[in-house]
């Protein structure tokens, strides 16, 4: 990361990334416990890594489901946890009506594995301290979640 | 009410799939749902989960969400592969012949609770 980060703390610096096939339904949230035994391992406390976790998990399901494929990378600061989660799909049309709770377009397969009620991005928004989507039609989506250490 | 997942194996006349060494695992809520979007909404830590699915997402779900076991109701049994995963985690995994409706009513009659009567804020 570069400039954009200059804020008087120090800006959380790149850890691991990792990477999300695209459509692997069997596969799909391995990366985000991947991730969560790593940050364990790094000494987090449970219930920040629950958090980190659960906003992952939300993530990586739609790039799996969505997105095509992507990546999930994490950074860290003393005070903060990082996560980008980013995919070259199709991107979100409409950003405030994928906000808005019960909003989904899944299909019947991602319904019959229990998601797909339109409570992820809403989900992800109130587990973070700091979330940005950036996305448009034919230029993917790239979520910047920022969760504080207690 | 913290009954252990071996107590409520019993309760439920449950049998274990996995996890077998975990059983004596304290449990403080418990949740049912099919919907994992709903379990990494309001289900808290330490909590028991009671689901009709049986896929893997399942199992990752409640090693995110800090899910202490789950209960397959109505003799939903998972594929091998799926009991290979919660026992990677050291997730134990329990199946019940009781439809959800009763095992849910049976672990309410006993004590246990869910989030909404035990912290009714903790939607927000
Ligand atoms: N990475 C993504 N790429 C394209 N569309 C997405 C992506 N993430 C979310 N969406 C869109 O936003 C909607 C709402 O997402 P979400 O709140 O996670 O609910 P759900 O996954 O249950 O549909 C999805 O149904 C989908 O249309
Ligand atoms: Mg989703």
């Amino acid at each position: 990361m570069s400039a954009e980060d200059g804020q008087g703390e120090a800006a959380p610096e790149y850890l691991q990334s990792f990477t999300i096939v695209g459509g692997d339904f069997a596969a799909a949230g391995s990366v985000s416990i991947a991730a969560k035994n790593l940050l364990k391992a790094v000494g987090f406390p449970a219930p920040v890594l629950r958090r980190v976790a659960i906003v992952a998990f939300e993530a990586e399901m739609n790039v799996v489901m969505y997105g095509g494929g992507g990546e999930l990378a994490v950074y860290l600061s003393p005070t903060t946890v990082r996560l980008v989660i980013s995919d070259q799909g199709p991107g979100i049309g409409d950003l405030e009506l994928a906000m808005q709770e019960g909003w989904s377009t899944a299909t019947p397969q991602m319904r019959e594995m229990g998601f797909g009620a339109g409570m992820g991005l809403p989900n992800i928004k109130k587990n973070s301290d700091r979330l940005t989507i950036d996305t448009a039609p034919g230029k993917g989506t790239r979520l910047q979640v920022e969760i504080d250490l207690p | 009410m913290s009954p252990t997942i071996s107590q409520i194996k019993d309760w439920l006349d449950a049998e274990v799939l996995t996890g077998s060494e975990a059983l004596e695992r304290s449990i403080s809520m418990a949740h049912s749902a099919d919907l994992m979007s709903d379990v990494l909404a309001f289900s808290h830590s330490d909590s028991i989960l009671l689901t009709g699915l049986s896929n893997p997402q399942v199992v990752r779900t409640a090693e995110v969400a800090g899910i202490l076991g789950v209960v397959f109701v109505r003799g939903k049994r998972p594929a091998q592969v799926v009991v290979e995963l919660a026992e990677e985690y050291g997730l134990p995994l329990m199946v019940t012949n009781l439809s959800m409706f009763d095992a849910v009513g049976l672990l309410f009659a006993r004590g246990l609770r869910g989030w909404s009567l035990v912290e009714p804020g903790s939607a927000a």
